[in-house]
């Protein structure tokens, strides 16, 4: 039973939400939105378990001195410090309110910090570009040939040099055309190869051929 | 007092040089009078626009009424809207050009009084009331406006909204998901059946293997990122399905495993996955539920997490199987660092490039889908990846068909794949 309740659950709700896609009328309509609200009511009772799950694993790291059980402290004391002026120091006002001790923690921590994580993305390109824009063989030149000509185009040097072209010779317009035609033709044909995998995988879900979600072999 | 009698010294010294005449000199005294005098009455008329518009209003001529209104229950929804057309008024962009939109006016009774629904801008010929009684009679009348005038058109012929039973919209998605499905139907019962079938050999799953031996073998731990989305995200199922696998090498190799997850729901999934995978390869001592663990919701938060373990622990083995966006190739990038071997897997197109440049495999698109019956080489479910080629001879078919219609001028076939 441990299995088979997951599984019909799954079959069923799959079916009637195909079945919604097709079908406007009532009580059709409203299944995807009552699914949603659903789904959004156990995942916040998941939030929980998971708030409870990295309470539980980073004091123990600090209780027990694991390797590394200073950065267990820090994340318990970064999980106090925006939780606890949150619940109780918004001076009854809501938390995301501008001036709350939230807000600032939230606009003058929590992003720059978030932005500065993101910005390291600038120099994590550079350095997969470096190692993949190698001429080891005929793919890898031809992925090289097509980097170059369309991050040339995509700056103004690339007009300055090849301005005294014509203008569909241009390194832009050949930067556009790589663009427009051989990377759409790629990108759409893997778009329909995982269209038909996520049908593909989704019958199985939906037929019960494929458990290892739940579980099972 | 003083100041204007300086004046009038001055200007009796200079008069005789800029004025041939002392009649010249009141002329231009009384013209400065009435200027000055006229400026607070010409203030005061702009301040009463109501004069100028009775001026409009008797001079302007009404605008023509629009006609054909006719007013239809809106199809393939789900009720409570009517869609009103009409023809729009001849002053409409021609005539004396001067309409300025149109307002829509219901009734439930033909004579009755109309009351006002909406507006729309000028030129156009369609409004959508959503605000109906299904099985309810409503007449419509549209009203053109100009500035000031208005003409009301006739009637529409009474519409009521009612729900319907299928998207027509829709056949042709029905078609596609059908013939896709019976493929991969049928393809599974001929599997069932005892057909051999060919798969062709996929590198990165070829390299599962690999990949935990080489921690074994290196006495280091494997790392399992089931990408940062929910469990409502088909690539996040497809991950934790590849898990299940990964976890039963660990177990049969006594190798450390560790899953970091984004998602309270995926921890738990992904608990249950392993801890099968561990029953499954006889070593349920060996599992333990610290070994999936929850970090947090939040993107960057989650990468800089997870790449502080990578570099802390310096895992032999990386899988980042599921659903990932910017940060996957901060992940990658950092495995790359500590000489990890890295298999990738997604469905996020952007995201392919990032993990091609920078893991050892990556499984593309449909492969990352097809792994779990790869792996399994479950009959049934290698049926399944044979309904799937199916679908994409038949997707190839249509697409050299609608290339040739295309060419030859005719476009009807690709109207028939625009989905709605």
């Amino acid at each position: 039973m441990r299995r088979e309740v997951p599984l019909i659950i799954t079959g069923v709700v799959g079916i009637t939400l195909i079945m919604s896609f097709f079908i406007p009328h009532t009580p059709f309509n409203r299944l995807e939105m009552l699914f949603t609200h659903w789904y959004q009511i156990v995942a916040a009772f998941a939030i929980v378990l998971g708030i409870l799950n990295l309470l539980r694993v980073n004091l123990d790291k600090a209780y027990k001195r694991q390797k590394d059980w200073f950065f267990g402290l820090v994340v318990v004391a970064s999980f106090l410090l925006i939780v606890i002026p949150g619940f109780l120091f918004s001076g009854g006002r809501s938390f995301q309110e501008p001036g709350t001790p939230f807000f600032q923690i939230y606009f003058y921590v929590y992003v720059p910090l978030m932005s500065t994580m993101f910005a390291l993305l600038a120099f994590f390109v550079a350095s997969a570009s470096y190692r993949a824009f190698r001429a080891r063989n005929k793919e890898a030149t031809m992925l090289l040939l097509a980097a170059f000509f369309v991050m040339l185009g995509r700056v103004p040097i690339g007009y300055y040099l090849s301005s005294w072209l014509p203008e569909n010779y241009q390194l832009a317009a050949v930067a556009d055309w790589i663009m427009d035609f051989p990377q759409t033709a790629g990108q759409r044909a893997i778009m329909i190869g995982i269209a038909l995998g996520i049908v593909s995988n989704s019958l199985r879900v939906i037929l019960g051929l494929e458990r290892a979600y739940i579980g099972g072999e | 007092m003083g100041v204007f009698l300086f004046l009038r010294k001055d200007m009796s010294k200079t008069r005789h040089l800029f004025f041939e005449s002392k009649s010249t000199f009141f002329f231009l005294i009384f013209v400065l009078s009435l200027f000055f005098l006229f400026i607070p009455f010409s203030a005061r008329a702009e301040e009463t626009p109501e004069i100028e518009g009775e001026t409009l209003q008797e001079t302007e001529a009404p605008p023509a009424p629009p006609t054909d209104i006719v007013a239809k229950d809106t199809p393939n929804d789900a009720g409570n809207s009517i869609t009103i057309t009409w023809m729009k008024s001849e002053d409409d962009g021609a005539g004396r050009n001067n309409v300025m939109g149109y307002e829509i006016l219901r009734s439930t009774v033909v004579d009755g009084e109309y009351e006002f629904i909406g507006n729309t801008t000028v030129g156009a010929q369609q409004f959508m009331d959503t605000d109906t009684k299904d099985k309810v009679e409503y007449f419509y009348k549209i009203k053109a406006i100009t500035q000031v005038l208005s003409s009301i058109s006739l009637p529409s012929r009474p519409a009521m909204s009612t729900q319907q039973w299928f998207n027509t919209d829709r056949i042709n998605t029905l078609i596609a998901v059908l013939t896709i499905s019976f493929a991969i139907f049928y393809f599974i019962r001929r599997a069932r059946g005892g057909r051999k079938l060919y798969v062709r050999k996929i590198a990165g799953l070829e390299a599962l293997n690999d990949a935990v031996g080489r921690a074994t073998e290196m006495g280091k731990k494997v790392f399992y990122v089931p990408g940062i989305m929910d469990m409502n995200s088909m690539m996040t199922i497809a991950g934790i399905t590849i898990l299940g696998k990964v976890a039963q090498l660990t177990a049969e190799y006594e190798t450390k495993l560790e899953v970091p997850t984004s998602r309270s729901m995926v921890m738990v999934s992904c608990r249950e996955t392993v801890k099968e995978a561990y029953t499954n390869a006889g070593r349920p001592d060996a599992y333990n539920d610290d070994m999936i663990y929850y970090l947090t919701d939040d993107q960057f938060g989650f990468a800089a997490a997870v790449d502080g373990l990578f570099v802390r622990e310096k895992p032999a083995a990386i899988f980042l199987q599921g659903h990932f966006f910017a940060e996957s190739l901060i992940l990658a990038e950092t495995g790359n660092s500590i000489n990890a071997i890295q298999i990738a897997g997604t469905a996020a197109v952007a995201q392919l490039p990032f993990f091609v440049a920078a893991c050892d495999y990556t499984l593309i698109g449909e492969e990352f889908f097809a792994a779990s019956a790869y792996l399994s080489e479950d009959p049934k479910l290698l049926g399944s990846i044979k309904g799937q080629d199916v679908g994409k001879f038949l997707f190839l078919l249509a697409i050299l068909v609608g290339v040739i219609f295309a060419t030859a001028g005719i476009f009807d076939l690709s109207k028939f794949f625009v989905t709605r």
